[in-house]
């Protein structure tokens, strides 16, 4: 009854993770990228649907390979044909199938154009047309008009038609709940979107087949029905708009894979137009596009499939704008390359693309460019920005892209979407200038050594200073145009063989410089005199020559340590001990209390014991009796019950302290409760009323 | 004087001895109940005295064990004596009834605190 034909579980879950790591990224930045199905589609296909043994496997995975394959137009490379046919032959014969192995079957010998004699798809399709009429599952509704239609578009001489279309439409649509969602039984009342896409799928079938029109009216609902479905649309902050499946089992992907298989099917056989907003069925599109390439072979087909459906449907086809390289380098003149194309990597009809506006990412500046139109290369199909304008420097930018149909016919076949946002980096060589290196005096602030440095290249400096002096490293980074650059990283070492110190080098305007002044550090390089390396990183994301080199070293000459002065942490042996096991953790625990010698206790405990051999023998004394013992044998038998009853809840409180837990104690309390309370009465109450007489007697 | 006082006191005792001989035996069995309980618990607090309270919760049950069933029984004794007419109307076993619950549940509770 689930919608486990068309999806594995284990394939949900994965599915899933995708969704919350594309839903991760996409909220990072809204703007995005999406690439449409390219070679690396293919080439995955390749290996996600190899077929093992000369078959795919079962005939459900042997249609989705080969309809992967034909989607993707990659040529069948194994001969699968002589293997696949008979198994499918064999299940169109056996007249016992199930009518879900049948569809399948019908489904892998279309598409393999097995030989299937006439008579047996004619005993097929009468069977097929006997099932929806008493049929009450989805299922059932779904896999037996699938198989009509499969038959009819494969040999049309067989008389596929239905008598009872008008019926079996209504059944199914009798399925439907108000807010657009479908049951997958009349006797289940959780509604499904999955069971929506697959009943509008068969509905569509259940069009095609038959033979009378169906009434414009009813038409009419299901339209209706699809705006509703609509209207629970899921969205992502980057754009995409997806489905999601209320029932447990079902991912996402599936799930919209099915509504979108069911819209393109239902719009391309139903009359009139199935009017849908263009941003939904763009962000449909870019939903499957932004899971990128699946590593699950159902979850390929589901998005291959469902991009196919999309592409060739009658609603509308989405243009997909995407950025080859979103990276373009100042200093090798690239050009900002802009590619449009359906979902499917085909080409798209005449149309010019805008360059809306461009800013800096996270900024909320002025745009930097506004309004150029982008020129097309009709060799490689991209649209170019020919010339960056100067007011482009290095950084994350956004640009805006806004794609113009050419021939406004196309215009109702086709979506873009409006204004597309795309990140794009501008990377650039960086200028270094002017980097130097010096001791300088610390009193007067004079200069003692100074040595020019060559970074991004080589450099070997070797200087020497002592506690009273200052160490400047000094340098400038301009961009391209000249500007100042700031890197994210820009980072000064020294290494010292006992330790390393880490400084940030700041910066005003273009000029980057740190100072260090020894006096104040020496307590921070632990007086350790001696050899110190320099090594210096600078780093950015845009910054083509990011480095981290060596400058040389300098020999510092510190005081000697007070007694008190800290040691340096004592530094591995092995840069890469730090993963290695880690020192054990000893516990401690708290050290038992104190206990007194055994004997003593058990001196005590017979201690204890006195009193109560003191009460028996003063109870002797007294000349206690049993003569008030009931002699008649019920209430005997009561009070024996009563005394062996009270020793039974004191043993059980015995066993409650030696191994027993609350529960179950009370549990047998309950009940040995009830029982002494029981007995009790009776030989309590037996002996006041043999008082009672006694008194009056 | 002290002779005196001596003698005072022996005829105090004496009298009390006489007075007490005429108690009921059922009440004596409860008293010797009493007793029994009150010695157990001195001997717990010796214990604890000469090395400690280290099993606090084992040490306060086993007192604690001992003065409730000890309060219980004087409660029985209350209600039994035939001396008392607050409960001229209550049979003995009634409150017999009362005091072993009574009993169980302090000891249900006890053996929860045992550890």
């Amino acid at each position: 009854m689930a919608a486990e034909p068309r999806w594995g579980s284990g394939g949900g879950a994965a599915a899933l993770l995708l969704l919350l790591l594309v839903a991760a990224a996409s909220i990072c930045h809204a703007a995005s990228n999406f690439l449409p199905v390219s070679d690396a589609h293919r080439s995955a296909a390749l290996e996600l649907f190899a077929p093992v043994d000369g078959s795919f496997g079962s005939l459900e995975e042997t249609s989705e390979a080969l309809q992967s394959f034909d989607i993707l137009g990659i040529e069948r490379r194994t001969n699968v044909r002589g293997s696949t046919c008979s198994s499918a032959v064999e299940v169109l014969g056996s007249s016992s199938s199930p009518v879900k192995d049948v569809f399948y079957a019908l489904k892998v010998s279309s598409l393999l154009k097995c030989d299937v004699r006439q008579s047996q798809l004619e005993a097929i399709a009468s069977r097929l047309k006997s099932v929806p009429s008493d049929a009450s599952s989805l299922n059932d509704f779904y896999y037996s008009i699938g198989g009509l239609v499969l038959i009819k578009n494969q040999i049309p001489v067989v008389d596929v038609l239905l008598e009872d279309a008008d019926k079996v439409f209504q059944a199914i649509k009798a399925l439907s709940q108000s807010d657009g969602r479908w049951r997958y039984s009349s006797d289940n009342p959780v509604s499904s979107t999955y069971a929506a896409g697959m009943a509008l799928e068969t509905l569509a079938g259940v069009i095609s087949l038959a033979s009378n029109e169906i009434g414009q009216s009813r038409i009419d609902a299901v339209k209706n029905d699809i705006l509703k479905l609509f209207d629970s649309i899921e969205k992502y902050d980057d754009g995409t708009f997806y489905f999601d499946e209320k029932v447990d089992g079902v991912g996402p992907l599936a799930t919209t894979s099915s509504v979108v298989q069911g819209l393109t099917a239902f719009a391309s056989t139903a009359s009139g137009r199935v009017k849908l907003p263009e941003d939904n069925i763009l962000g449909l599109t870019k939903y499957f596009l932004s899971i990128g390439i699946p590593g699950d072979a159902k979850e390929f087909f589901n998005q291959v499939n469902s991009l196919s459906c999309l592409e060739n449907s009658r609603v509308s086809v989405p243009l997909i704008l995407a950025l080859p390289a979103t990276v373009v380098s100042l200093t090798n003149k690239d050009k900002l390359k802009v590619r449009v194309t359906t979902a499917l990597g085909s080409r798209s009809p005449p149309l010019k693309v805008k360059l809306v506006r461009a800013f800096i990412s996270g900024s909320k500046d002025a745009s930097v460019i506004e309004n150029q139109e982008l020129i097309f290369d009709s060799e490689g199909a991209f649209h170019i920005l020919d010339l960056l304008p100067t007011s482009i420097d290095v950084g994350k930018y956004t640009f805006v892209f806004e794609i113009v149909l050419q021939d406004s016919e196309d215009a109702k076949v086709y979506v873009t979407g409006g204004q597309t946002k795309v990140p794009v980096y501008i990377s650039a060589i960086i200028k270094i200038e002017n980097a130097e290196i010096s001791v300088l005096d610390s009193d007067l602030g004079s200069v003692d050594t100074q040595k020019k440095l060559n970074l991004g290249k080589e450099d070997d400096v070797s200087l020497a200073a002592n506690h009273l002096q200052k160490l400047r490293l000094s340098f400038q980074l301009s961009t391209p145009h000249g500007h100042a650059f700031k890197p994210h990283q820009a980072i000064l070492k020294l290494k010292h063989e006992k330790a390393e110190h880490i400084f940030l080098v700041g910066n005003s305007g273009k000029k980057f410089q740190v100072i260090l002044d020894f006096l104040g550090l020496v307590e921070k390089f632990f007086y350790l005199s001696g050899r110190y390396d320099i090594q210096l990183s600078i780093g950015d994301a845009v910054m083509e020559n990011s480095f981290c080199q060596d400058l040389g070293h300098v020999e510092l000459d510190l005081p000697e340590a007070p007694e008190k002065a800290p040691r340096p942490a004592a530094q591995p042996d092995d840069p890469f001990s730090k993963y290695g096991p880690k020192a054990e953790i000893s516990h401690i625990f708290r050290a038992p209390e104190k206990r007194p010698s055994e004997n003593l206790s058990l001196a005590f405990l017979a201690l204890t014991l006195l009193p109560f051999l003191g009460f028996l023998v003063g109870l002797l004394k007294l000349g206690v009796n049993l003569k008030n013992f009931p002699s008649a044998p019920v209430p005997a038998m009561f009070a024996i019950l009563f005394h062996v009853g009270i020793g039974s809840i004191l043993a059980l409180y015995a066993l409650f302290w030696l191994k027993l837990d609350l529960f179950t104690t009370l549990k047998a309390l309950g009940l040995l409760g009830v029982f002494v309370m029981f007995v009790g009465h009776r030989i309590l109450s037996h002996l006041a009323s043999t008082s009672s007489k006694l008194k009056s007697a | 004087m002290a002779r005196s006082t001596g003698e005072d006191a022996q005829a105090l005792f004496h009298s009390l001895r006489s007075a007490y001989a005429a108690t009921p035996k059922n009440l004596k069995i409860i008293d010797l109940y009493v007793a029994f309980a009150v010695f157990t618990a001195l001997i717990q607090v010796a214990y604890m005295a000469m090395v400690g309270s280290f099993p606090f919760n084992s040490f306060l049950s086993g007192i604690l064990s001992c003065t409730g069933t000890a309060v219980l029984a004087v409660c029985l004794r209350i209600q039994v004596n035939k001396e008392n007419k607050e409960f001229k109307d209550l049979p003995p076993e009634r409150a017999y009834a009362d005091f072993v619950l009574c009993n169980l549940v302090l000891h249900l509770v006890i053996m929860n605190f045992l550890g």
